[in-house]
């Protein structure tokens, strides 16, 4: 139909992993017992992370929600079930990086009441688009097979493009992972319910499904459940990692490539998975939020291979112990399948929306061989699914060669492992794209704080010059406004002679006298005014003290002078005394004794010298093991 | 012997001739080395290289020879970048973690020294008010520590979180383990 | 909680088992049937010059790693694939001293170097070769009579130490000569000379394809036997250790010649397959210019190389100094490698031109 291809098409490249899909491809989604604490992470997919939208110590019902999202690519996170949030904190969570991310803990009440506002619509294709749309989008759907992009992006396109085709993905073709499958076995008719409200969301009546050909009961039980609808084809497809990327499922089913820095909808395709299709229908016709997800545990390092639902926020440790545990020699735990998953290294992290597994191997499924010298022998070039160069990437990376990282097109790498499956000397070529990338993208950060902050020394600097002109301005305005009134005066003087010789004891006797005791008068008047300024905008500055022998700007500057060194040397001894406290580096630690500036200074000079010291110490540290890395890394 | 003198200089002549034209035909205009080495600069100004600015730093790397080492803020970054322009090597450089700058509010004054001392305008607050530092916008040049009569300030390292960390390299072939 | 011993390395974290030193070994096994064909044909003094060489090879490996304090990589078996590659490009009866000093060469100054595996731009065997053939012209040009292992007049060990150590041959050979021209030597020099290939090749000198097909091949010790190499050849093909680009083009690329320049004048130019059964065409084809460190990644490029390879093997062959080229086709299409591999960048996914 429409733009499938008639013959299937192959993508480039693609390799074929051992498949393991027989430990769990039987094992029906089970539902497992409620954990004791939930630990909801509040950034669950691609875009910018929630702000809680609840508090401490507040009741939550199921469904409720709990993150509120900030921007347009972005999506709300919904309470699992009812309970009380007894935290808000930072908790680990799977990521390359091992790091914490906000998570609200919630303690379940056991009851599992749905929030009194959820409600779902009696006939979703009597509603427009737009509803259908909305609902996706504050249900918090997203992709479920693993990228978490929110769906409701994905369900609106551009008004200039037109959407020909949507392309529900049931490939799976990650090793190990079954639960899409299942989910095409056990839910096959919320699967199509769900489809169909997805075709009309998007005003279109094509779609095909994908399926490996490695899940034969799911192809069949679709096959047949599709078989009186004519929008809904079933296409199985050979067995190729990585098909289920979306790309590579584009190029196979439609012939066409979605162009670089382009997005399916370019080409006139919608892909999405079909676990997300059965949540769209959830939310669109009963208003239920996205709030679990079946995930396959597997591996041949756990006692009891299952699909389990699981709720977000259900520890990893959780299901593990439902599942029997981990065996011993269990080598790696990841989250995800063994070509793209994240390793974690804590088991108390939480399941979230884009978990599609949890992975246990031993030390027989994976391994952890040394990196060795690319002999260049071309098998990653003929595995990566993009045709990419990723020798050359890797060499680059390596020698962070930024720029010419971007000319061989590294952001186009899908990351889906192809290349460090063949190569033969191990390796780590993701991992080298990974840090590549990383790495140009905070250059980038950088040079636009660079420019930031030239641009506020810039700013600044304009503002003092303009101060300091207006100054100048008003210096020499009163100059001249004095030097008219004297002049005034004077030809006043001249003109009058006789009352002025009346008056002229009282102007202060002779003219010299009085025009200089006027002057006297008029400057000490200025420099009075000036230290006072000085003064009230709170010294430091060394110009206050430009007029150098006014008594009242000495003055001035000596009380200012000995408040600031009383209020150091109170500052430094504290300062001192707790330096001493915590390190025992500096030697003037009592502050007290002999002339209480001198000691002030010398604790001062001591402090940074100190500082210095261990800033020295640190730095050669850490340059001894940058040249005993750059030793093992020149060759 | 006269024709090997005569042949030989004469080819001699064409080259030199082909050359000096080569020169000035294909001549790539490129941007004089004072501007590209401020471009990689921070442009704090802090004064830390001893200049009284980038700008008069990357002159006198230009054109005096100067030492490409001496930019804290810039870092190991700017000092390799100085290196890659100027066609050296690079010079041991001191390794410090991004930090930036921290005013403990009990102690502060409100003398508005520091405010004034900052090329970016990253502290904020007024004469007689606690100030404090906008994290984001602070350089890490250093130039706010000394001018503070309580010494209030340190420079603390910035934290790394999720959304700023970065992933580290990995250890090559021959990594000695 | 956590598990303490967890690891926590970057994605992916699975393997298809591919590793340098397999590759290696199914390289060096794919020689084997060739170098015991060559070993049956000339006998020991063969088997001891192969010897001599690997030994030098991985000697030399395990000195320079232990200089430059590094672990030892005598186990990804490619010091001893160099040995046994350089040792098949030798005459039978090479002196132990050209084999000592060609492994060293193509180890030490052939790889190691420039950094060991993977950095080094020729390939070290044929480096190595053309290093002694240029060195030490006499030896190298030295070709051996065949003499066959169970033979009547078959060296016998100490013969064959002598022969290799000291260069003394054994009195009472059942021989006519001791050496002989290879049928690429004997045709450029006697066409050179005005006869036409037929005479040049035919009478006393006796070349025929039959005596050829068996291994009764004057030359070095690897030319003996075309089919063997080349099915070698395909079975590293079949087995994805190499790919079929290189050695197709390379072939094609001094047949197509041979062919075109034969059908133009066929009493100068011999046939193609002359010039596929005879010299390093069908070793260096699948076996040198196919080493992976020194040929281009990308499919086209592979194209290109190979092409060039025999092309410029077939213009030394005919009109060069030299009466073999594959060596030095191979060594210096090795240094355009880096070139081809940038101009033949593959088009990525997302920027052809659509075709819908």
């Amino acid at each position: 139909m429409g733009i499938v291809a008639s013959v299937l098409k192959k993508f480039h490249g693609g390799v074929h992993p051992e498949e393991f899909k027989d430990l769990s491809e039987k094992c029906a989604i089970e539902p497992m017992p409620m954990p004791e604490r939930l630990y909801v992470p509040l950034h669950q997919h691609i875009g910018s992370p929630c702000e809680p939208s609840i508090n401490v110590g507040d009741m939550v019902f199921k469904g409720q929600t709990i993150g509120r999202p900030q921007g347009f690519v972005s999506a709300p996170v919904h309470a699992p079930t009812s309970g009380k949030v007894v935290e808000i904190r930072q908790h680990p969570v799977a990521h390359p990086s091992g790091l914490t991310m906000m998570v609200a803990v919630i303690e379940p009440d056991g009851k599992d009441t749905w929030h009194k506002d959820i409600s779902g619509l009696e006939d979703p294709f009597k509603h427009e688009p737009a509803e259908i749309r909305e609902r996706v989008r504050c249900g918090g759907i997203v992709g479920m097979g693993g990228a978490t992009f929110p769906s409701f992006i994905k369900m609106s396109p551009p008004k200039d493009k037109v959407v020909e085709l949507l392309i529900i993905n049931g490939v799976e073709c990650e090793p190990y992972l079954t639960c899409d499958a299942r989910v095409m076995e056990e839910q096959t008719t919320e699967v199509i319910d769900g489809i169909k409200i997805m075709l009309h969301g998007l005003q279109t009546e094509n779609c095909v499904i994908g399926i490996e050909n490695n899940k034969p009961r799911a192809i069949e039980i679709m096959k047949a459940a599709v078989k009186d609808i004519p929008e809904i084809d079933i296409i199985a497809l050979p067995v190729r990692y990585p098909q289920g990327g979306e790309k590579q499922l584009i190029e196979v089913v439609t012939g066409r490539q979605v162009p670089s820095g382009g997005l399916p909808i370019d080409v006139g395709v919608i892909v999405h998975n079909v676990a997300t299709a059965v949540a769209i229908r959830d939310a669109v016709r009963f208003g239920h939020p996205l709030l679990a997800r079946p995930v396959t545990v597997t591996g041949l390092g756990i006692s009891r291979p299952a699909n389990v639902q699981a709720l977000f926020g259900t520890p990893v440790q959780e299901m593990i112990k439902h599942c029997g545990g981990l065996k011993n020699g269990t080598r790696k735990v990841l989250m995800g399948g063994p070509m793209m998953g994240v390793a974690i290294g804590t088991l108390d992290v939480p399941v979230v929306k884009g978990t599609s597994g949890i992975l246990c191997m031993t030390s027989n499924e994976t391994t952890d061989k040394p990196e060795q010298a690319c002999i260049r022998c071309g098998r990653c070039l003929q595995a990566c699914p993009v045709s990419l160069m990723p020798t050359e990437m890797a060499w680059l990376s390596r020698h962070e060669e930024l720029d010419k990282l971007q000319e061989y097109n590294l952001f186009d790498c899908i990351e889906c492992g192809s290349c460090s499956y063949v190569c033969p000397s191990n390796i780590p070529l993701v991992h080298y794209f990974r840090f590549g990338k990383m790495a140009i993208q905070t250059a980038d950060k950088e040079k636009k704080r660079g420019e930031i902050a030239k641009q506020r020394a810039k700013a600044k600097d304009a503002r003092e010059e303009k101060v300091k002109a207006e100054r100048e301005a008003r210096k020499a305005a009163m100059k001249a406004k004095m030097a008219a009134k004297r002049k005034a005066a004077a030809a006043a003087k001249g003109e009058k002679p006789a009352t002025e010789k009346e008056s002229a004891p009282a102007a202060g006797g002779n003219d010299k006298a009085a025009k200089a005791a006027r002057a006297a008068k008029a400057a000490k008047a200025a420099r009075a005014a000036k230290a006072a300024k000085a003064a009230k905008a709170g010294g430091g500055t060394k110009d206050a003290a430009g007029d150098g022998d006014d008594k009242a700007a000495k003055a001035a500057r000596a009380a200012k002078a000995a408040k600031a060194a009383k209020a150091a040397k109170a500052a430094r001894a504290a300062k001192a005394a707790k330096a001493a406290r915590a390190d025992g580096g500096t030697k003037d630690a009592a502050g007290d004794g002999d002339d209480k500036a001198a000691k002030a200074a010398r604790a001062a000079k001591a402090a940074k010298a100190a500082k210095a010291a261990r800033a020295a110490k640190a730095a050669k540290a850490a340059k001894a093991a940058k040249e005993a890395k750059a030793d093992g890394d020149s060759q | 012997m006269i024709n090997a003198i005569l042949s030989m200089g004469g080819l001699a002549l064409v080259a030199g001739l082909g050359l000096g034209f080569a020169a000035k035909k294909f001549h790539v205009e490129g941007d004089p080395t004072v501007d590209k080495l401020e471009e990689v600069m921070p442009a704090t100004n802090c004064g830390n290289c001893g200049y009284p600015g980038c700008r008069p730093y990357a002159e006198a790397v230009a054109n005096e020879d100067e030492a490409i080492n001496l930019c804290p803020p810039g870092g190991t970054a700017t000092m390799e970048a100085i290196a890659a322009i100027m066609g050296v090597d690079p010079a041991p450089m001191e390794e410090r973690a991004p930090s930036v700058a921290y005013i403990d509010e009990e102690k502060c004054i409100g003398c508005t020294a520091c405010i004034k001392a900052c090329p970016v305008d990253a502290i904020i607050g007024a004469n007689k008010q606690s100030h404090t530092v906008i994290i984001d916008e602070c350089t890490d040049c250093d130039k706010c520590i000394e001018p503070c009569p309580t010494d209030c300030i340190t420079m603390v390292p910035k934290e790394v979180t999720l959304y700023t960390w970065s992933m580290e390299k990995p250890d090559g072939p021959h990594a000695l383990h | 909680m956590s598990h303490a011993n967890l690891l926590t390395s970057s994605s992916p974290h699975v393997h298809d088992g591919a590793s340098v030193d397999r590759v290696m070994q199914s390289v060096i096994w794919a020689l084997m049937p060739a170098s015991a064909l060559s070993v049956m044909v000339f006998g020991l003094p063969a088997l001891l010059v192969i010897l001599i060489t690997v030994a030098s090879c991985m000697v030399t490996e395990q000195l320079f790693m232990l200089i430059r304090k590094r672990k030892t990589t005598l186990g990804d078996n490619s010091a001893a694939l160099t040995g046994l590659l350089l040792a098949l490009t030798l005459p039978p009866h090479s002196p132990w001293w050209v084999c000592v000093v060609g492994g060293v060469f193509a180890i030490g100054v052939g790889k190691q170097i420039y950094g060991g595996l993977g950095y080094n731009m020729f390939n070290p065997a044929l480096i190595s070769r053309v290093f002694l053939l240029i060195s030490f012209p006499a030896e190298l040009t030295t070709w051996p009579v065949p003499m066959p292992l169970f033979s009547d007049g078959a060296f016998s060990m100490s013969q064959a130490f002598a022969i290799i150590f000291s260069g003394e041959y054994p009195v009472n050979q059942a021989l006519d000569a001791i050496t002989m021209a290879t049928p690429l030597g004997q045709y450029k020099m006697e066409v050179s000379m005005g006869k036409t290939v037929t005479d040049a090749l035919g009478g006393d000198y006796g070349f025929s394809y039959i005596n050829s097909m068996g291994g009764n091949l004057v030359g070095s010790i690897g030319e003996t036997s075309a089919i063997l190499l080349a099915a070698g050849g395909l079975w590293m093909i079949r087995k994805g250790i190499i790919t079929w680009h290189i050695p197709g083009s390379m072939l094609l690329g001094t047949l197509v010649p041979a062919l075109i320049f034969w059908a133009f004048d066929s009493s100068v130019y011999p046939d193609p397959l002359f010039h596929l059964v005879t010299g390093g065409l069908i070793i260096g084809a699948f076996f040198m210019a196919t080493d992976m460190v020194t040929s281009p990644v990308t499919i086209k490029g592979q194209l290109i190389f190979g092409a060039s390879c025999g092309l410029l093997t077939y213009i030394i062959r005919t009109w060069g100094g030299y009466p073999e080229g594959v060596s030095f086709a191979i060594v210096i299409m090795n240094t355009a490698v880096p070139l081809i591999d940038q101009y033949t960048r593959p088009t990525i996914y997302g920027q052809r031109p659509e075709r819908t």
